[in-house]
């Protein structure tokens, strides 16, 4: 078997033991060949466990930018004996095993068609420790070091790195040097050179690399958030924690050191949710973030939100469902739960980021549609786009950017005398003027409630107006359609009867099937959708097309279902493309499963039209 | 019903306040509640306590749960902002409304079922954050909107009126909030309004998580005999601490009580609490004593009422979260927008 020879481009995993500080080693693994100006895309890949458990961290280097999994592995390094029989097997033929080979293995643990490479580890460890835990934390680094002189990691970035990293501890630096040196000495002398090799580019850019989470948490500053309530569930506990974290950094009152925000860790996801309709109510700008199980816990809010018209944004760090589910892998399962959140007829709007950077842009939009449409309106991460560092283009905010507060009646416009319905649609688009407690003394004042009531919000259980009501709602859902970003178009460069729509954390894996796709002569015009409800563009794009793959990570198809009711679209267009095993979904399934289902495909050969 | 408007037709004789604005002011809605419930006494009360108090209507939110109790903020106080939230929840509520503008007074009004069963939670994390707010449980023992099933106040022992025994122990919210450290406790009856204004004024003058525990009869499926939650049986046992005069901080308070009588609470907002002692041993400001003092007498059978404990230096959850005095819901682009500059060095930050 020829080894695997690549220059950046390939694939790297680490499996590890979780607690056992591989994360941060390996962490700078993936930023050092970003500093050489290589992408990468880095996944961890983690038990719902602090310590013991398996943990892996896959790094994709691609020159190219492909930042979706590519699936299969060039390169494992192989720290964790539990795991050892399925980490040798992931490796692709004439790719290569990094392991300690301080105890030696039988034969029969290793696979003819891999190069293996073994370095003694932990002999070097216990040489050159006394300690525990450093001979524990530095095994990590030396393999960093052997890794770095394999495939041609610059010492000086990688020192550049560990300065930044201890920047607040000097006396590590010179530890961690000579650690990563150590390994790098052990490599040169004992291994074989490997044919995966980096080389210095330009590919990286301005970009950054971020967390979806920590993104989402700088939009929801940005947007103007004063109050969270949450509650921890992964993965979106990091959420509220990065919030917290940048509202330290800029939100505090420079002269009294007084917070301008208010963050409540609440006793239940019920309790957060009602935090933020209480505060939403009240005129600030307020959300919660959280997971299915916490959605699912949040309905009654939700539909009080929708039916007393109270804006709230809720930011639903998507992972593997149903009930307790795989809390720490990658799902898009709550598309349905969050769309027709609560009992009654209800519906929301959701947006769908890419990325962080969407999640930043998103992140800040959905205050300005809560307050304009005076609803809730959740923000769809997943664990994939929010746990993990992906590289994106650098956040931007407008210097002239205001905040849009939507229809709020103000104290001058009372005193006028301008007339207050706290449900009348003035303007034709289903969107009613609010006002704040506490606004004028004798005009404005009125009752919030879920039950049904009149334009003037006086209590009614009447048929015809509670149907007014209920029709005026939808055409503030009507007006939401404008407000919603609108789906990005990718067409065919050749004419094709055939679509696909994706969306979310899938669209790297999406952008990599496709080019993958037009190299095999599959021509597919592509649309991602970035929010609910759908705009007139989704519905033309499948009117456009004779068939319309829906690409989704969950089992039911959930937005295929979502496009089929809300669009009366006929369910034999809409042909699911669904991987739901928790791990991110690879642009090589993305591919397998379309190629499949093209060969199925009875149709008459694609007419080719002159370009 | 709430249909019916009231006459807007002052009697010539009602006497303005401060503000000039007169009792009638305060009202709200006509009550569709059953004719001679507890509730629209405290409802009563409430109003009086606002119109003493001087209060511009507009500077009160009320929030409630869903109930009988949580129906009443539609019947006084048709001038302020009202929220009739989800079953159990209104604290939460409460909670993010007080956040987002900590210049209004909140008045929280909730019952038995809506705080002690499905909402025992909300009561109690709302009450230890220190919420400031006025909490006030409408207890009658009974679910009256579904019609006489027990809830979870009802006493051990006590009878339904279709003769049914309650076997469950009974929650006690005042135990429950003084452990909790609410800084306010007090229990008070529906049928008692010169108890009850003067605990609803000091509570809603009170910094802090005020809570009211205001027993109130249902005349219609909790007010027969066997019942520990009627208008007869909590007459027969009341055990009242104390008589409270409330005085607001301009007025001045007159000496005219010998020692050991009478004792005197001020309050972060200089409002003074003039205690008259009914019974002698007792320390409203010792949180302790408080707490066996009430558990003693209800072992007896007796219903303590009055003011239970006071913090009066009580700090708020806005203190311990540190926001700034402007509320967070008039905080403008620039207070909360950190700017492109700003963000041009995040993005530095992360490369």
């Amino acid at each position: 078997m020829t080894p695997i020879s690549a220059v950046n481009d390939f694939v790297v995993k680490f499996a590890n033991v979780n607690g056992s500080g591989s994360a941060s080693a390996n962490g700078m693994f993936a930023k050092s060949i970003l500093r050489m100006g290589v992408p990468v895309a880095a996944r961890n890949i983690f038990p719902s466990n602090i310590q013991g458990l398996p943990t892996w961290y896959e790094v994709r280097v691609s020159e190219a930018g492909w930042l979706g999994r590519r699936g299969g592995v060039d390169l494992m390094v192989a720290m964790n004996p539990q795991t050892w029989d399925q980490d040798v097997a992931s490796i692709e033929p004439g790719g290569y095993l990094f392991y300690d080979s301080t105890k030696p293995l039988p034969a029969t643990r290793f696979r003819s068609d891999i190069q293996v490479l073994g370095l003694p580890l932990t002999a070097i460890c216990n040489a050159a420790y006394s300690d525990a835990r450093q001979r524990q934390l530095f095994k990590n680094i030396i393999y960093v070091g052997a890794l770095a002189h394999l495939i041609g990691i610059e010492q000086e970035v990688l020192e550049t790195l560990i300065r930044e990293e201890f920047a607040s501890k000097p006396k590590l630096v010179q530890p961690n040097f000579d650690a990563l040196r150590m390994g790098r000495e052990a490599a040169a002398e004992m291994l074989k050179p490997i044919g995966l090799k980096m080389r210095r580019s330009q590919a990286v850019g301005d970009r950054i690399y971020i967390e979806g989470n920590s993104a989402a948490a700088l939009g929801a500053m940005y947007g103007g958030a004063t109050v969270c309530a949450w509650y921890p569930i992964t993965p979106s506990t990091s959420l509220a924690e990065a919030f917290t974290a940048h509202c330290q950094e800029h939100r505090i009152d420079p002269e009294t050191g007084e917070a301008r925000h208010a963050i409540v860790q609440a006793e239940d996801e019920i309790a957060s949710i009602g935090i933020v309709v209480g505060a939403g109510w009240n005129g600030a700008r307020a959300f919660t973030c959280t997971s299915g199980p916490g959605i699912s816990l949040m309905q009654e809010f939700v539909g009080l939100s929708y039916f007393a018209e109270i804006p709230a944004v809720i930011f639903d760090v998507q992972r593997g469902g149903p009930s307790t589910g795989m809390p720490t892998r990658t799902q898009q399962s709550d598309i349905l739960l969050a769309a027709y959140a609560s009992h009654g007829d209800t519906k929301h709007p959701l947006l769908l980021p890419e990325d962080p950077a969407e999640c930043f842009e998103f992140g800040a939009l959905a205050f300005d549609l809560a307050d304009r449409l005076q609803t809730t309106v959740f923000v769809m991460l997943d664990l994939d786009i929010g746990m993990n560092e992906w590289l994106c283009r650098p956040l931007t905010w407008d210097e002239g950017r205001r905040l849009d507060r939507g229809k709020v009646m103000t104290y001058e416009e009372l005193e006028a005398g301008k007339d207050f319905g706290r449900y009348l649609d003035v303007d034709g688009d289903g969107v009613a003027y609010r006002t704040l407690p506490g606004v004028h003394p004798s005009r404005g004042a009125y009752f919030t409630r879920g039950t049904s009531r009149d334009p003037y919000a006086r209590y009614s259980e009447e048929g015809p107006v509670y149907v007014a009501n209920m029709q005026r709602l939808l055409r503030k859902f009507e007006t939401a359609k404008s407000l919603i970003p609108a789906p990005v178009s990718r067409p065919a460069k050749r004419r094709t009867p055939h679509g696909v729509i994706y969306y979310g954390s899938t669209t790297p894996a999406m952008h990599e099937s496709l080019h993958t796709l037009e190299q095999q002569g599959v021509h597919l015009d592509a649309l991602r959708v970035r929010g609910f409800p759908f705009s007139d563009a989704v519905m033309d794009f499948i009117e456009a097309h004779e068939t319309v793959f829906v690409v989704e990570q969950n089992r039911d198809a959930q937005l295929r279902t979502l496009i089929m009711v809300e669009g009366e679209v006929d369910p034999a267009k809409l042909v699911p493309v669904l991987g739901y095993d928790g791990s991110p979904i690879t642009g090589r399934f993305i591919t397998d499963e379309i190629s499949r289902r093209m060969r199925g495909l009875t149709r008459s050969p694609v007419p080719q039209v002159a370009e | 019903m709430t249909y019916i408007t009231k006459p807007r037709l002052h009697h010539p004789l009602l006497a303005p306040n401060a503000l000039g604005f007169t009792r009638r002011d305060y009202e709200g809605k006509v009550s569709t509640l059953c004719a001679g419930c507890g509730h629209d006494s405290i409802s009563a009360a409430i109003i009086q306590a606002a119109y003493e108090l001087d209060l511009p209507p507009h500077r009160l939110a009320k929030l409630s749960g869903i109930g009988c109790s949580s129906k009443t903020p539609d019947y006084f106080l048709g001038n302020s902002h009202g929220f009739n939230a989800v079953h159990g929840r209104m604290p939460s509520v409460l909670t993010g409304a007080s956040l987002a503008n900590r210049e209004l007074i909140y008045l929280g009004v909730s019952g038995d079922g809506d705080s002690a069963s499905i909402g025992l939670g909300q009561f109690a994390h709302s009450v230890r954050r220190g919420v400031n707010m006025t909490y006030i449980v409408e207890n009658n023992g009974v679910y009256g909107l579904t019609k006489g099933q027990f809830s979870a106040t009802s006493d051990p022992g006590s009878k339904s009126k279709r003769g049914v025994v309650n076997h469950d122990q009974a929650i006690d919210l005042v135990g429950l909030a003084l452990q909790l450290g609410a800084s306010f406790v007090a229990r008070s009856f529906s049928g008692d309004k010169d108890q009850l204004t003067p605990l609803i004024k000091a509570a809603i003058s009170h910094k802090g998580a005020a809570f009211i525990d205001v027993i109130s009869p249902c005349v219609q499926f909790n007010n027969h005999v066997g019942s520990t939650k009627s208008f007869d049986y909590v007459r027969e046992h009341n055990a009242a601490l104390n008589r409270l005069d409330f005085i607001e901080p301009r007025e001045e308070i007159t000496v005219d009580y010998a020692p050991g009588e009478v004792e005197i609470v001020r309050q972060h907002d200089g409002s003074i609490l003039k205690l008259r002692k009914l019974s002698a041993e007792y320390d409203p400001t010792d949180r302790i004593s408080a707490m066996g003092h009430l558990q003693l007498h209800q072992a007896r059978g007796e219903v303590v009422t009055g003011l239970l404990y006071v913090d009066p230096d009580a700090k708020d959850l806005h203190d311990h979260l540190g926001t700034v005095q402007k509320p967070l819901n008039q905080l403008g682009d620039a207070e909360l927008i950190p700017g492109p500059a700003a963000l041009a060095a995040i993005n530095d930050s992360l490369r």
